[in-house]
């Protein structure tokens, strides 16, 4: 049989087991017939996972997370710039408070009792959101703010365990943030409305 | 030359006496034509608009035809397994019956091609299923495995009966040497052919109610009931309507041996039946959906408890010797063992092991009105054939059909 | 086998051709009515059968669809991974897949079955429910297990099959050959994933809702008496892409790579996760894996 491994599905041979080589090469040292059945009995050895699967490879290096490819942020409308309201000199209050004046929807479902606005939104910059350390990141950024607390879920997301991928498994993909799916403010995940139900099958008569 | 003569004649000979017979005869031919041509319309609409015509479903992709196929692979083993006790017991007419027995195989291995064929969604490509021109999966898939050693007991009978009534017809015995070693082996081929069928359904780890030992033990053990129930009654009929002659003693000893089988079929049922409901296991729910159903579902329940019923009535009717000799009993018990193994066959095997399927689910199969015309179709098929393979066969074995070189003398 | 023998066999097929063509007279005109086993073509007959196929696709839904024949590339091992604590049971995935594969609106085949499951009960079949109505989910106390083909390792169905319709590619893909199978349904029984679906009716497929790009293994249309099933997206995965389930999925539960490259995010559940296989007892060994990602 011709193999061209890139091209053609001429390539694809028959498997192994289920022809009479493979059978036949299970069998060899033995009487056919009984042996037959104790090489259909085989527990499959090669078909089962190799160790090496399920251990880190030496000097395994993650893809840089400053150049995953992601979608640009879900702002709502006309919310950003937000520096189109919070002027330079819009004065800035240093305490929880209920708001009155602007941002009267957002309900903060996230932390307890024990997170406010300025953890993460920057009061130097309106515009950019803070780490802990007091570095300023683009909203582009953002995952790197939600990875301080959330550890394990960023080192899952961007290793691609955790949320979707779109594009290539072999090249380059798109990353969603975790506020794509996560609304920052309240970042329970919300239930959906599935779609439509299998028919079940009908009898004829 | 002389024997090519000769089989001309044999061949001539037997269209006539195809084409003769009396009103009753008569009858039953065209009502089994009017079956076949019932039968044949279904199929051609079957045909058009894909199985979809069948109540088969993805969650029962399998049901009457190949319970059909299943119960008479039994009848051709069957059949043939007559030949053992005939010989040893050294009955009557022994040629005569191992010669019917031959004749049902081959009826009923035409009857089982066709319900897989009939099963089967592309039947222009059944080709690939020939040895040589198509693909055959070999060693690992039993159903290639079946079409394998189906057809060679097909033609293995065929050759057997057509050589034994050729030898007859030319006045001369069947050589010994070559008729003997053909019929002893074609009796481990009856129980192989049955064996490997049960085995399809065996070698499926995906559906636990297949997945037993017993399995092939119970097929056979049923096969060896309703197969001799067939040829108890046509050997009445023969005796009957021909000058056969069939002692008393011999078809008292088939049913005799008959109870044991059916005895032996419902201890395996009953060793089933224990395993599943002592263990009581995820895997018993197939076995409840036969006997209880399954949440409300209890399409096949009935039948099965009146194939349960059919089955013990029939053994006990054969057990007792004063049951078995009279015959409107010993007709009763062939008539309610070849309803109890249909049943069980037919129903009882292929609808319960696939329900509920392999993800949990009840789909209530019942067979179409299609499917069951088809069926019927076929059976009468199977029927033709064989009335007409009988009526040709019968003058030969009575030495009242021979060919002209016989009758002079042998020229 | 030899060349001789193919076509000593198509003479005698085409013999027998007359009797059998009055069966299938609303079948393709262009595609031959007997074609030897996909293994025994060249390249060039490959070439003609997919021209022919294609022809046939265009009288029968006026489309232009492309049938590709993307073979398997050299060390590359597909695996799936599904994260049961994300899905939440929207079937996003069922109907994606429906449109990318091309499968029948009617009589319905879909090759996804999401099962939804009692949180008390665990993965448990016999209290599956896969016809689940709701107008939010996931519903409180329940979880959801979707089940296609598993692509195992040691395919029952490839086992079963008589006459070699389906086998497993290099690559680890399960492939029926849809011009080869006779439609005994073996592998549907053999199955037990429930992956394998027969095409009880002529499948219909709104012309509009075709999907063009094809692979010969995989989502070019279907005629009825046939089985289908998943395969990876055969015509997406071996060009790079995602198969559609991934893309679709709303919670990213769906996981899809090459298990020998260790940058892969299969190779990244498999470390860091526990995984588990459906009915492992049947030593099926599935390249279709179940975790929990929380």
């Amino acid at each position: 049989m011709k193999r061209s491994p890139q091209r053609s599905v001429a390539s694809g041979g028959p498997p192994g087991a289920g022809t009479w080589t493979g059978l036949a090469l299970r069998l060899s040292p033995f009487p056919l017939l009984l042996l037959g059945l104790a090489a259909c009995g085989q527990p499959h050895a090669e078909s089962s996972l190799d160790p090496a699967l399920f251990e880190d490879p030496p000097n395994l290096e993650y893809p840089d997370p400053g150049k995953l490819e992601v979608e640009p942020p879900p702002f709502s409308e006309g919310v950003f710039p937000c520096t189109d309201c919070h002027e330079p000199d819009l004065p800035v209050k240093g305490t929880p408070r209920k708001l009155t004046r602007a941002h009267q929807d957002i309900e903060l479902h996230h932390g307890g009792e024990n997170r406010w606005c300025l953890d993460c939104h920057s009061a130097v910059d309106f515009d950019k959101l803070h780490l802990a350390g007091g570095e300023l990141i683009d909203f582009e950024e953002s995952y790197r703010l939600c990875g301080q607390c959330h550890g394990d879920k960023y080192r899952d997301w961007r290793r691609g365990i955790h949320g979707r991928r779109s594009g290539h498994w072999d090249g380059e993909k798109t990353y969603l943030l975790c506020v794509h799916c996560h609304y920052s403010h309240a970042p329970a995940f919300k239930p959906l409305e599935p779609m439509p139900a299998p028919k079940p099958p009908v009898r004829t008569p | 030359m002389q024997t090519y003569k000769n089989f001309v004649g044999f061949v001539s000979g037997s269209l006539r006496i195809i084409l003769r017979g009396g009103p009753l005869y008569w009858a039953w031919i065209v009502a089994l034509l009017v079956m076949i041509g019932i039968g044949g319309y279904f199929y051609a609409e079957q045909l058009q608009h894909g199985l979809i015509t069948t109540s088969m479903r993805d969650q029962c992709s399998w049901g009457l035809y190949i319970g059909n196929f299943t119960f008479l692979v039994g009848v051709a083993a069957a059949a043939v397994l007559l030949v053992v006790p005939a010989y040893v017991y050294h009955w009557g007419p022994i040629k005569e019956v191992a010669i019917l027995g031959e004749l049902l195989a081959v009826a009923a291995i035409a009857m089982c091609g066709l319900f897989v064929f009939v099963d089967i969604g592309h039947p222009e490509r059944a080709w690939h299923l020939i040895p040589w021109f198509g693909r055959l999966n070999l060693p690992s898939s039993l159903l290639a495995w079946d079409v394998i050693v189906l057809n060679g007991y097909l033609v293995l009978n065929f050759v057997i009966v057509t050589y034994m009534l050729f030898r007859y017809f030319l006045g001369k015995k069947p050589n010994t040497s070559i008729f003997t070693p053909l019929v002893l082996f074609s009796i481990p081929c009856a129980i192989g052919i049955h064996t490997v069928t049960a085995f399809l359904y065996n070698g499926l780890p995906a559906r636990p109610f297949w997945n037993t030992a017993i399995l092939a033990p119970r097929f056979i053990a049923s096969a060896l009931c309703s197969g001799p129930a067939v040829l108890l009654v046509l050997m009445q009929i023969l005796r009957r309507f021909t000058r056969f002659e069939i002692r008393d003693e011999a078809i008292w000893k088939i049913a005799e041996l008959m109870a044991y089988f059916m005895g032996l079929n419902l201890f395996l049922l009953g060793a089933e039946v224990f395993k599943e409901y002592y263990s009581a296991t995820e895997h018993l729910i197939h076995m409840q959906y036969m006997f209880t159903g399954v949440d409300g579902h209890t399409a096949i329940v009935p039948f099965m408890w009146l194939s349960v019923f059919c089955s013990i009535a029939a053994f006990l009717l054969f057990l007792i010797p004063a049951t078995r000799r009279n015959v409107f009993t010993l007709n009763l018990g062939c008539l309610l063992i070849y309803l109890g193994v249909y049943l069980e066959k037919g129903m009882g095997l292929v609808i319960p092991g696939m329900t509920p399927d392999t993800l949990g689910e009840i789909y209530e199969y019942f067979p179409s009105r299609s499917e069951i015309a088809i069926s019927a179709g076929i059976f009468s098929v199977g029927f033709l054939l064989f009335t007409l393979m009988v009526k040709v066969a019968t003058p030969i074995m009575l030495g009242e059909f021979r060919a002209r070189s016989a009758e002079t003398g042998g020229a | 086998m030899s060349g001789c023998m193919t076509i000593s066999r198509r003479d005698f097929m085409c013999a027998v051709a007359g009797c059998a063509a009055a069966a299938s007279c609303s079948e393709p005109t262009h595609t031959p009515f007997f074609r030897d086993h996909l293994h025994e073509l060249d390249e060039k007959q490959i070439e003609q059968l997919v021209a022919d196929l294609e022809a046939d696709y265009k009288d029968q839904y006026g489309v232009d669809i492309e049938v590709g024949t993307q073979g398997p590339r050299e060390g590359v091992q597909f695996a799936y991974a599904l994260d049961i604590s994300r899905c939440i049971g929207c079937r996003r995935c069922v109907h994606a897949c429906v449109e990318e594969n091309n499968q029948s609106r009617d009589p319905e085949v879909q090759w996804i079955r999401v099962l939804e499951m009692d949180k008390a009960r665990g993965i448990d079949f016999a209290h599956a429910n896969a016809y689940y109505e709701a107008e939010k989910v996931p519903r409180d106390g329940h979880f959801y297990l979707p089940v296609a083909c598993q692509h195992c390792a040691d395919p029952p169905c490839v086992k079963s099959c008589p006459v070699n319709a389906t086998w497993k590619e290099p690559d680890g893909i399960v492939v029926i050959d849809y011009d080869w199978c006779i439609g005994c349904r073996c592998c549907v029984s053999s199955c037990p994933y429930g992956a394998r679906h027969f095409n009880w009716a002529e499948p219909e497929i709104p012309a509009e809702d075709i999907n063009p790009k094809t692979h010969l293994l995989g989502n070019r249309p279907r005629h009825k008496g046939v089985v289908e099933k998943c395969t990876f997206c055969i015509q997406r995965t071996r060009e790079g892409l995602y198969p559609a389930c991934v893309e679709v999925c709303p919670v990213g539960a769906r996981k899809f790579g090459n298990l020998l490259d260790p940058l892969s995010e299969i190779r990244e559940v498999l470390r860091s996760k526990r995984i588990f296989v459906l009915k492992t007892e049947l030593e099926t060994h599935p390249r279709f894996f179940y975790f929990y990602g929380v």
